[in-house]
């Protein structure tokens, strides 16, 4: 059998400068465990994205890491408004965050289509205010 | 080129690292939106920006740069370089702008990747 690492955080929504805080976390124990930088910088860019959409669209939630010898398999689960159209929100450019988030350097409209650059795969499932879950996986192998 | 060279062609004050200005880099990156630097991975690279908070060093960690230029003399704060000391990234501060500075470093070789 697969050995599977998982690892829990919550993301704080009330803190902007910490976001990100969880993806160097999961960066760490991959380099730890050894696998390759290439993967380690796909899962850790797709997890941050999350994170930072996390913090600016739902006020936090939680992520999940299960790490195997063949993939990472991260899933962001959040309590926010959910997302109206997935489809508009997957192109790039298209932001619904506020002007603030912008002079923070983010908000651009790049973070869904970043992390679905980076996984192997990504699923969103959302539903209009009771909140957006987000799985994706970086294949290892 | 490597930091050191960097640092000399556009007159940075380097704010951490100065023991690792040795380190050889490939390519650059100017933004201040973190986003469109998350887009493109680019090896050995460095960040120059205008933005001063610190998802800038985070988003650096996550792209495995090794070195961040703060344009228009902008400083970070004590929390910021605790944070770019705990994952290793040099910092540096010029005085020039953003177009500036990225004009000199192209004009001396450096690019952007691909």
């Amino acid at each position: 059998m697969d050995n599977i690492l998982k690892l829990k955080y919550d993301v704080d929504g009330d803190d902007f400068t910490r976001a990100g805080e969880a993806s160097a976390s999961v960066k760490k124990t991959l380099k730890k465990m050894g696998v390759p930088a290439d993967i380690i910088r796909k899962a850790a860019i797709a997890l941050y994205e999350g994170e930072i959409n996390m913090v600016i669209h739902a006020d936090g939630g939680e992520i999940e890491v299960d790490i195997s010898s063949n993939k990472i398999i991260m899933i962001l689960k959040d309590k926010g408004k959910g997302i109206e159209n997935i489809e508009l929100a997957m192109q790039e450019g298209y932001s619904t965050a506020p002007d603030e988030v912008r002079s923070l350097g983010f908000g651009a409209g790049m973070g869904l289509p970043n992390m679905k650059k980076y996984s192997d795969e990504m699923r969103i499932e959302s539903t209009l205010n009771i909140g957006t879950t987000v799985y994706m996986t970086v294949c290892i192998s | 080129m490597n930091l050191s060279d960097v640092k000399n062609i556009i007159d940075c004050q380097v704010i951490f690292g100065e023991d690792r200005l040795d380190r050889e880099i490939h390519t650059a990156c100017g933004s201040d939106m973190m986003s469109d630097v998350l887009a493109f991975v680019k090896d050995q690279s460095i960040l120059l920006t205008g933005l001063v908070n610190p998802q800038v060093i985070r988003t650096a960690d996550m792209m495995d740069m090794v070195c961040i230029v703060f344009v228009r003399g902008k400083q970070p704060d004590e929390a910021m370089i605790q944070l770019a000391q705990e994952r290793d990234i040099v910092l540096m501060s010029t005085s020039h702008r953003m177009f500036t500075a990225c004009g000199l470093l192209w004009e001396n070789g450096l690019r952007g990747g691909n």
